[in-house]
């Protein structure tokens, strides 16, 4: 029996999910060693016995049988969850209430109660992330702060911050109630952070990295099987992930560097994702309210149907992206709507485009800002001028990924 | 072909760190799943032991006599976590299949080889 390599992270997330449910929020501590007693558990035997049929099952009864341990043992001087303190004083009930806490169902909605319980409002952003990313995809210190290019110390504090907020928090958030409504949109927004950060992030390399990507799919897919939270707005996230993801098999090389839309072979574009996406997309499409979601899910949508660049409707992208300027403006948005509009009217309305943008200092450090107008600038035949913009871009250059990918512009521009 | 006895030994906060978090799970269980498999491959692994548990009492002689603690385990740093029995050739071969155990990924894992006696009679 082979082992699975994303086991112990994903049925990290499924133990603390029951666990949390018998212990309270405020005992996610506790939660987390049980797990960690569990995997414990697992590294004596599996290797010397072999691994389980099923691994998972295996994890998770070994989990329950330890929680039930720890009821017994602190039920006098722990506070569990409030709600069911009551019952697990009594050995029937809480045997009962243990096994109901690990069935799947209740798993999927405990999980999804703490993808809530991470977005809360007193923490920032990127708490928010970093939490998920432990939490509920098992992500530990150094594996988060390899994908964000930053200090394990630092995202260790933000973890450690974040947790006490949590703890802080002892009621269970109601998933019929109208406690979820309020959140939903910092939620979607930290999965699509954390799908950005996977597929365009400022670190080029590192395991964690491609399975940013991953993770933010299978939470926005948990939250659109929930009644809940399955909305309009949800369903166009997860469309928008899936049409971006199904390109990734495109997007580098076999040395692992950016392969621009341009060039990609879309041969290797993964058609199941595709279908997936669109049919996502239709559900996206019923209720009053546009988010900047669905207008970048139909773009994207208008990439993966196009047989090659030449053949893109860019006159429906360039509609598209001045929908988003209404709804979510910003300076990469202006940037990817001029570089659009070269394709639709010629590179000058694209440098036009650009020039209006000249000066924002959201771009100044944004390396593919110069190299867009050296694009276009290449196109016209400057190529002096040209040159000096993608040299510009490649001082800019956030890592050896896009480092690469520039010097191979200047190199052909230079042939 | 003669016998030899690994103990495994750790200290709890190796243990912990090896199980830190899952990512560290996974790759610790990667590991050790190798290393008995390469063990067992060998034609090395004649049994793959027990694990130990954590705590236990340790009976004293000595001026102490009797006297029955909690430990070693606390007291000391390290902890013997598990043992396999091992076939070799002699002594500095089942000390050299040892350099690969997973034990001494840590700065205090070490793995004590240990001759068994043969007893012929």
């Amino acid at each position: 029996m082979e082992l699975h390599e994303d086991l112990f992270r994903h049925e990290a997330g499924r133990m603390t999910a029951a666990l949390t449910r018998l212990f309270g929020m405020q005992n996610l501590a506790l939660a987390e060693d049980v797990v960690q007693d569990a995997f414990c558990r697992a590294l004596e035997l599996w290797p010397r016995r072999g691994v389980p049929p099923n691994p998972a099952a295996w994890l998770m009864t070994t989990a329950r049988n330890r929680a039930l341990d720890v009821i017994r043992q602190q039920r006098t001087a722990s506070t569990f969850a409030p709600e069911i303190a009551r019952l697990l004083d009594s050995e029937w009930t809480a045997a009962a209430l243990v096994d109901e806490a690990f069935t799947p169902a209740l798993i999927r909605d405990e999980l999804l109660r703490m993808i809530f319980a991470c977005c809360h409002p007193d923490l920032p952003e990127s708490a928010q992330i970093a939490l998920v990313l432990n939490i509920l995809c098992g992500f530990g210190a150094p594996e988060i702060a390899a994908a964000f290019l930053e200090r394990r110390s630092a995202i260790e504090k933000r973890i450690t911050r974040g947790k006490k907020v949590l703890a802080s928090t002892s009621r269970l958030t109601d998933l019929r109630a109208g406690d979820l409504a309020p959140r939903l949109a910092a939620v979607h927004r930290t999965l699509y952070l954390l799908f950005n950060e996977g597929y365009h992030g400022s670190s080029s390399r590192g395991v964690v990295r491609a399975q940013l990507c991953e993770e933010a799919i299978r939470l926005v897919t948990l939250l659109g099987e929930h009644e809940a939270t399955a909305v309009p707005a949800t369903f166009a996230l997860g469309a928008l992930m899936l049409l971006h993801a199904a390109r990734l098999p495109a997007r580098l090389d076999a040395a692992g560097d950016l392969i621009a839309l341009w060039d990609q072979d879309r041969q290797r574009w993964d058609r199941d994702r595709i279908a997936q996406g669109r049919a996502l997309l239709d559900r996206s499409a019923s209720g009053t309210a546009l988010s900047s979601y669905h207008v970048e899910a139909a773009i994207a949508a208008v990439h993966v149907g196009a047989a090659s660049v030449a053949a893109t409707d860019w006159r429906a992208i360039v509609e598209l992206y001045d929908q988003l300027m209404v709804i979510a403006p910003s300076p990469v948005v202006a940037l990817n709507r001029a570089v659009s509009l070269a394709e639709r009217d010629g590179p000058p309305a694209g440098i036009a485009a650009l020039q209006e943008l000249d000066g924002d200092d959201r771009l100044a450090a944004y390396p593919f800002f110069p190299a867009a107008r050296g694009e276009l600038e290449s196109r016209l035949g400057r190529t002096e001028a040209a040159a000096r913009y993608f040299e510009e871009a490649l001082r800019l250059a956030r890592n050896d990924g896009e480092r690469r990918f520039l010097e191979r512009k200047l190199e052909r521009l230079r042939s | 072909m003669a016998e030899f006895i690994y103990l495994y030994h750790n200290t709890p906060q190796e243990r912990d760190a090896a199980m830190g978090s899952p990512e560290a799970a996974q790759r610790n269980m990667t590991r050790w799943m190798e290393w008995m498999r390469g063990l067992e491959q060998g034609g090395h692994l004649k049994s793959a032991g027990q694990p130990l548990e954590k705590g236990g009492k340790v009976v004293r002689g000595g001026s102490g006599k009797g006297i029955i603690t909690d430990g070693p385990f606390v007291e000391i740093k390290d902890v013997v976590g598990g043992y396999s029995i091992i076939e070799a050739k002699d002594l500095a071969e089942a000390a050299e299949l040892a350099k690969g155990c997973p034990a001494l990924d840590g700065p205090n894992g070490a793995v004590e080889v240990r001759p068994v006696m043969k007893m012929d009679f």
